[in-house]
Formats: structure tokens, sequence, C-alpha cells
């Protein structure tokens, strides 16, 4: 009974996963059920002359055919964008593309039949005219003169631009510093790759006109809001969204994607229910990409290393569409995160989002978060090494102390809480760094290639307070719901807005609920993922679920706390403030008493039977809560590993890890160590293997798990992780979220190591993916090498080092 | 073209085309989706099941090469309750999203029937380089074969 918090409780979702009995989308299996195939543009942009879909009409076992005109025709509506800042333009998406393509992948006809194969045949068969179109892929030039336009509509291809920070005292900063240290940087376009790929069932009910959609999203709520505000039509009390088992989604499965569309209109025109699943070749080039930052930046120190501003731009890759919250990613979670762990007083932060020929951007994991601890902790580490500092000297120097918490950045955020000092001592002891920089020395002495990199990284998790976020450009408010519904015999199911991918709520949330009221964790049962069922609610992303959602389960349980309480007081004739509801035992009694208790179930089928209730009390014993947080929380970590280069292959072998994460209290710290460790290697996917690749004519050359990189168990070695926790002082738990910490210290804490390993060769910075190839070139480029030259190849094919931001066009200033 | 074979001890016989993809076979056919699939390349393993006594990727085999052969999948891993390599991928939190673990527990229990009881941790990593997880960081998937293979003992 009770006493779940901070127990590595085994997961109770994991016996159907591992028996093979995951309800993921693919596998639902109605009968009479037909196939959909989507045609895809081969081309990065073109014109669509003509579609011929005669020949795949006529294929036997197909059943229709069906182009973008015909979906408009038939009622569809624009695929919206969910976060709009000021002035953004937002360029039209349709499901179906009718007269122009502008990305590979983009969908062009949809194909059901009755079965996949005969799907894909049909695809062969239909014939598209297409009049090639130039093409930009690379989002500093999209405003270069000659520069073909993505939108004819947009100007410039540049969709929005965003400010914020202290300009003025920015300047200042800068005409006053003693020592200034400039970068230019690029952070690589990544792709999500989540294992289970994207999937949707529809079926219609002719006779209701209920459509049920099961589809693949973190958020079946909103997309069921999207279907039904913008897309498909169908009223919200008509239409039902099912996210079952979702396997993995990184940020991929948040947004509303074309074939949520598709799909569901092609079940009410056939009546007949419907399945879309995508290949993995489609999912490269239809899931929305992350990352895609070109940057220039300056950091303005004075000589004894104390930061004094920071001046930062950057050039977001939006690609050829506004995915669902593509612009939140590079404003409201990127410039507002520069400050990093540390005391910074003047800091302007400028950005533009550009439209190009490459498969839209959005949150992956981290979602800007990432690339401001990228870019803040290479500046950083390059400070240390232009100053003759140690980069963690320099970063004590100017942590933010613990005793200024919640501390105000010039970047709009509200630091909660956080001890970086003891989170950093933590780290540097458990590693080792005094005695391994000690044998580093002795290590460079033989010319071998070791490095060590720290990072020390801040997180912004758990989006909020809704009308800050609506001032921001949310079109939807941050807030989560939670029911918990006490059955008469003491048992609860408790329904949550927030939903699992591979999180584990239905442990951890069980776990909430059962210590909140005293109850024994195998009679509280946790649903989500069905809009049917479970009341609006917001889903997970942001590393929101455990401090909004999890606090959205407390308030719930308050509630039902106070009704036993009225309940017991009544039938044990005391008064309410009298009663002690002991939640170690799940008992209620009159304080001085606990020898004539009632048991939880006891008052839960009082509230039931209704025979003795106080005067005006409802019966039952079902309470919800929607949950709107005054903050985000501010998780926070030191993240350190030792590299060595082998220099006759360029090779990084990771050495030493050592991760230690404030992620505020823990709920279950099986499940947050996972969440670390799982992170750790997406991030170090990022520093070390991953790119999405495009040539120049806008052919995604990443476009297989063959070309792009996804990391193997065996480039890792055992990571030491640990925690130092300061609970956030705003949500009931003290928790803070746990699920981007991972990605967004690693990337940098590898890349940091792999370029103090090379500092000593001269070279200054290479950008990621730092794979063999390019660290052989750099090794024998440099000094001491063989007299070839460096590369410093770029991801993004054809891209050049951003040049003079003095040649930009004209910017667009929108707050201050 | 008819075949018939042998999945998790029970015969079938189909009417299949010849490029049906044993894979698909598995899930359509016979309603067996523990089995998943997560590309198109064979690359992620999540399709990997038992043909024959050794570890496949049922992506890269066709319904028809199978014809005669013993399968076994992730639902008949186990007679009853749980083979201790589920057992352990539980007890060691080895999974999340759980998509990927079918095929990394028939991976890796042919991968401890070949190496036996004392395989080392560079064996395990080297051993599942054929089975993405985007989930796990892999970590905790080492110590559940570690765990399994301590318990599942044999080999040298």
């Amino acid at each position: 009974m009770g006493n779940y918090m901070g127990e590595s409780i085994k997961r109770r979702e994991d016996p159907r996963f591992i028996q093979g009995k995951g309800k993921y989308v693919a596998n639902l299996h109605i009968p009479n059920m037909a196939h959909v195939a989507i045609l895809r543009s081969p081309y990065a942009h073109a014109r669509i002359r003509s579609i011929n879909t005669d020949a795949a009409k006529a294929l036997d076992g197909v059943i229709a055919v069906y182009t973008g005109q015909e979906l408009i025709d038939g009622g569809v509506g624009k695929l919206p964008c969910g976060w709009n800042v000021p002035d953004i333009k937002v360029p039209d998406r349709w499901p179906l593309m009718v007269d122009r393509v502008r990305h590979v992948g983009d969908s062009v006809v949809a194909v059901v039949a009755e079965s996949p194969y005969i799907a894909y045949d049909a695809l062969e068969l239909i014939e598209v005219d297409y009049e090639p179109l130039p093409v930009v892929i690379d989002a500093r030039k999209t405003t270069e003169p000659g520069v073909p336009l993505v939108h004819d509509e947009i100007p410039d291809n540049i969709s929005y631009a965003w400010a914020l920070g202290n300009k003025d005292e920015t300047e200042q900063a800068f005409a006053s510093a003693e020592h200034v240290v400039e970068l230019e940087l690029i952070n690589q376009r990544l792709i999500p790759n989540a294992m289970e790929p994207r999937a949707a069932v529809a079926q219609w009910d002719a006779y209701t006109e209920e459509m049920t959609l099961w589809t693949t999203s973190q958020n079946p709520h909103p997309i069921r809001l999207l279907l039904s505000a913008f897309t498909l039509g169908i009223p919200e009390q008509k239409l039902r969204v099912i996210s079952p088992d979702v396997g993995g989604g990184f940020g991929s499965k948040i947004f509303h994607y074309p074939e949520e569309v598709i799909v569901p209109w092609i079940a009410r025109e056939i009546n007949r229910p419907v399945k879309w699943v995508c290949s993995r070749s489609e999912s490269y080039l239809t899931d929305s990409h992350g990352r895609d930052h070109v940057t220039v930046a300056r950091l303005a120190l004075k000589k004894d290393g104390t930061f004094t501003g920071l001046h930062v731009q950057t050039w977001s890759n939006q690609g050829a569409y506004l995915s669902t919250f593509a612009p939140l990613i590079p404003t409201a979670l990127y410039i507002t995160l520069l400050s990093g762990l540390y005391k910074i007083p003047a800091i302007w932060g400028e950005m533009w989002g550009t439209l190009t020929n490459t498969v839209p951007v959005d949150a992956y994991r981290g979602a800007g978060r990432p690339e401001a601890s990228y870019l803040v902790e290479r500046l950083v580490d390059i400070a240390a090494q232009e100053l003759g500092m140690d980069p963690v000297e320099l970063r004590r120097k100017n942590f933010i102390p613990a005793d200024e918490f919640p501390y105000q950045t010039p970047v709009a955020f509200l630091y909660d809480s956080g001890d970086y000092h003891r989170l950093f001592d933590k780290a540097l002891g458990m590693f080792g760094y005094d005695a391994l920089r000690e044998s580093q020395k002795a290590a460079r002495e033989q010319g071998r290639l070791v490095g060590i990199g720290v990072a020390g990284c801040i997180e912004a998790s758990g989006p909020a307070p809704s009308q800050v976020a609506g001032a921001l450009g949310a079109a939807v408010g941050f807030w989560e719901s939670a029911v918990i519904r006490v059955h008469p015999t003491g048992k609860a199911t408790v329904l949550t807005g927030s939903h699992s991918h591979g999180q584990g709520h239905e442990t951890t949330f069980a776990q909430v609920v059962a210590d909140q009221l005293g109850m024994d964790i195998n009679d509280v049962e946790i649903v989500h993922g069905d809009t049917g069922r479970v009341p609006f609610g917001m889903g997970t992303y942001g590393s929101r679920s455990g401090c909004v959602g999890g606090s959205a389960l407390v308030r719930a349980a308050e509630k039902v706390r106070a009704k036993a309480i009225k309940i017991a007081a009544h039938q044990m004739e005391a008064a309410e403030e009298d009663i002690v509801y002991d939640r170690t035992t799940g008992k209620l009694h009159v304080k001085g008493s606990p020898a004539h208790a009632k048991g939880f179930a006891e008052i839960a089928f009082a509230a039931y039977t209704a025979h003795n209730l106080p005067a005006g009390l409802e019966p039952g014993l079902e309470e919800s809560a929607f949950y709107d947080p005054a903050n985000f929380t501010f998780p926070n970590s030191c993240h350190i590993s030792q590299v060595e280069i082998d220099r006759e292959t360029g090779e990084v072998h990771i050495q030493h890890y050592t991760a230690v994460d404030d992620v505020g209290n823990v709920i279950n710290p099986l499940v947050v160590e996972g969440q670390i460790l799982g992170g750790i290697v997406q991030g170090i996917g990022q520093a070390l293997t991953e790119a999405a690749v495009y040539d120049e004519a806008g052919q995604l050359l990443s476009g297989s798990m063959m070309d792009y990189a996804v990391p193997k168990a065996m480039l890792f070695p055992m990571f030491d992780v640990d925690r130092t926790v300061t609970p956030s002082p705003h949500n009931p738990l003290g928790v803070k979220g746990a699920g981007e910490m991972g990605t967004i210290a690693a990337t940098v804490a590898i890349a940091n190591a792999v370029m103090d390993a090379l500092a000593p060769l001269g070279i200054r910075h290479l950008e990621m993916p730092l794979t063999a190839s390019k660290l052989w070139h750099a090794i024998q480029g440099a000094s001491g090498g063989n007299g070839m030259q460096a590369t410093n190849e770029t991801p993004l094919g054809g891209r050049d080092e951003p040049g003079d931001p003095a040649n930009w066009p004209e910017r667009q200033i929108l707050s201050d | 073209m008819q075949v018939t074979m042998t999945v998790n001890g029970k015969s079938y016989t189909r009417d299949v085309e010849p490029r049906l993809l044993l894979v698909d076979f598995i899930r359509s056919e016979l309603a067996l989706t523990g089995t998943n699939i997560g590309c198109d390349t064979s690359q992620c393993g999540a399709c990997t099941i038992h043909l024959n006594g050794k570890a496949v990727k049922s992506c890269t085999v066709f319904a028809v090469q199978a014809a005669g052969a013993e399968l076994t999948t992730i639902e008949g891993l186990a007679g009853t309750g749980l083979h201790p390599m589920q057992q352990a991928f539980w007890d060691k939190h080895g999974l999340q999203c759980g998509y990927c673990t079918p095929g990394m527990i028939m991976t890796a229990v042919k991968l401890v029937e070949r190496h036996g009881g004392t395989l080392s941790e560079e064996e395990i990593r080297h051993g599942l380089a054929g089975n993405l997880c985007r989930c796990t960081g892999y970590q905790n998937i080492v110590k559940a074969v570690q765990q399994a293979a301590t318990e599942m003992g044999g080999g040298d």
C-alpha cells in the first residue's frame, strides 16, 4: 500500500511487449479491410502537368484511386500550423498536393486496394507528368538572387523571423569586451527513426456516421481537434482517435500528417475499413525531420573568463511546409535556452525560419534545446581554450549560484531550481576528472589523440503555462487532464491525457495514484491514448508527462481524498479536520483512534451505495482535474566523456562516459535511468554518425537505414549514470522532465571530447557528424599529417559556410 | 503456390504469391503480429524469427523459401510462462516502446545459444549489430542478455 514514489518498480506493460502482444496500429486487422498506398514525388520541386490513373484503376484488386483535387472536392482542408509567431507566412499544404510538389516524398496520389501488394503495384501504373523546377536546399541560400521560391507567395523563402533578448546591452557588451569568441556552426538535420513506422487504420460507421481512427500519435486529442476543425470536417463528437501502443516517437509522432486525413476520408468514401502502413523508406521522406540550423554566434568575455554578452543569429531550415509545431522549436524552445547554466547579463538571439525543397522540420527529441546547448557549450569550450583555462573552471566561474534561484535570464525564462556546482562535483568525482586529465597528458605525449569533453546543459521541460504559450504563438494550451474513477470495490481506473509511446506511464502513473490514495498499485489501471475514453488531453512531448500529467493526477487524487474524508467524517461522527487519511495504509481514522479505521474500499463502497452520506454530498467517487503548470521545469545535467581517436582510421572510441542529471524528484528510478540512457545514445548518434544528407537536386541520399546511421550497440561502452536532486518548487511532485536531457547533453559532451582530442593538431571546430572519414581527413590535413587538405564538409550537400551576416536580407525584429 | 511450414509447433498450409515475404506471411496469413516490421532494407532486425534453429530476418526471406521449415516466432518462444530471455528483458528494463523487442529477444536467444553462458559484453554488443533499438541506448539490453546467458548457461 502506498509508498510507491521513488521505487524502481518493473514495468507493468512489459509482459505484453516481450511476448509479442503489443497493440501497435499495424497489428490491427478488421474484416473486409482495404489497404492504402501513397504515390510520392520523385522530384524535390516540380509542377504537375497531368496525372493519369486509368491503368492503376483498371488493375485487378484496385478499389479506387484518388488525386489531390478529388480530396479537395471531397471536403478535405489544408494542414494547419499550430504555432503562429507574429507576421508568419504559412504556406498551403494539402493532404495530397494538386499542381506542384515541393520535396521528394510529397504526396500526390492515393490508391486503395484489396491488399498492400496490389496497392503498391498500382502506384507503378500511375503516370504523373512532372515539369521539374529549380530547387533550394540550403537554409542559408534561400534569399540569394536567382534562388527559386518554394512558395510563390512567400518572398525570400522566409516564413518568419523572431528575436529575443536585450539588444542594446548586448551591443554594449561586445563594444567593451576584453575577449570575443566567434563561431559559425551547423546543427545538422536529423531523421527521428522511431522503430515503429507511422500507420493509420480508419473505420467508418455509415449508420451512426461515426469515424474511428487508429493512428501512431503521441497526442490523439489534438489530432482529433485538427481533423475535426481543419482537415477532415467530421465533428469531434463523431470522431474517435485512438493511439494504442506506439513504438517510439521522439517528437516525430506529435504532428498531424497527410495520411491521417487521407485514410479516414477513403474509409468513408468506400465505406470499408482502411489501413495504411508507412514503409521505412517512405518514413525517411515524410516523417518530420529535426534540427537543421546554421548559426553565427559571438560570446563576449572579460579576461578572467566572466561572460558578459552573447549574440546569436540562426537560420533554421523549416523544409517545404510548416509542420504542425515547427515555428515553436527554433524560437521559444531555442533562443530562450541560450543562457545555459550561466549568468550572461546580455543576450540577443535572432533567427529566420526559411523554406526549402526538403522534408518539413519540427520537434525531434530535445527540439531546440539541444541546438542551444550545443552552441553554448561549444562556445564555452572554445573560450576556455582561447583563454588558457580549464573548461570546468570556466563553467564554474559563470554558473548561476544555487542561492539565486528562481533565476531570471535575459531571454524570458525563469529557471525554477538547480545547484550546478553540486551537479558538477558529483559528475567530476564519478568520472575521476583530475586523474583522467593527468593520464590524458601522458597519452598526448605519446602522440595519442585522447580528448575529454564536458557538457553542462539546461533543458526547459513541460512547456507552460498556457497563457504564456498563447502569447508566444501556441494555438493550443499546455495543461493536462486526469480522471480518477474509483469503483465501488475500491479499485480505480485512471484516465490521463498524457500518452505513453515507450515511457511507461501504465507503471509510473499507477505509482503516483496508488501513492496518493494509499492503494495497492495492482488496483490501479491507467488508460490513455483514446479520445473515446479519456477527456481532452494534450499528449506527450517536451518531457511533460511527469511534471504536467503526473501533477494533474495528484490534483485529482487530492479531490478524491477530500471527498473520502467528508464521507469518513460523517460516518465516524467527527469533524473533517479530525480525520487522518493515512496514505501508507489507505485507511482513514479519527485523530488519536487509529484502531477504528475505515479502509479506502469501504469508503468507496459507501460513496456508491449512498445510504449514509453527508447532506448535500453527491454519490460516487470520481474526480477530474485539469492542471495548468505555473512554469516550465528546468532539468540540468553534467555529462563528461573521454574518447580516443584512432589516428589510422579516424574512428572515435568512447572510453568513459559519466552522466549526472538533475531531473528533480523521481517517480521510478529504473524508468528515469532508462530515459537518460536512451537519450545519451540518441545524442551521441548526432555527434558521431547521423545526418540527413541531400544532394543539390534535393534527393535525400540518406534515405534508408542502409544510408542513415542509426547507432548500433557496439558503438558504446557502459555509461555511468547518476542523479542529483533539486525538486521543482512549483509542481506537487517536485519532478522535472527526464525524457530529453540525455540527448541534449550527450551530443556536445562527445563533440567537445573529440575537439579536445584534436586540439593539439590545431583544429578548432569540425561540424557534426564527426565520422571516421571526416576525422581522418582532418588529421591528415593538420600539422603532422601527410599534407592532404583538412575537410570540414557540411552534412547538407553543397552547403557553404555561413557568409557575412551583413549581407543577409533585411531582418524583421519582432520582439525585444 | 502452396506452402506448408511448421510455426510454433503447428503445421500451416497456405496458397501464397511467390513474392510474398515471410514476415507478411507470418503477420497476415497466420495473424502472428508479434513479429514487427521496422524497415525495408534488412537493417533493423525487428522481424527476426527462428528458422530451422537460426535467427533470421523474416523480411529477407520469401514465404515459399520457408516451405517445409520449422519456424519459431516470439509467440512460440516459451512453452508456458516466460523464456529466461523474456524474463531478463523485463527484469533489466531492456525495453521501452517494445517495438524492437521481439526481434531483439529472438536474436539474443540464438546469440547465447551460440556462445554459451560466458559470452562477453563485447560479444553481446557485436552480436546485436543487426538489431536496432532507438529507445534504450542498448545498455539495459546488454544487461538483460548477460542475465539470461547466466541462466541459460550451456556453451563453453
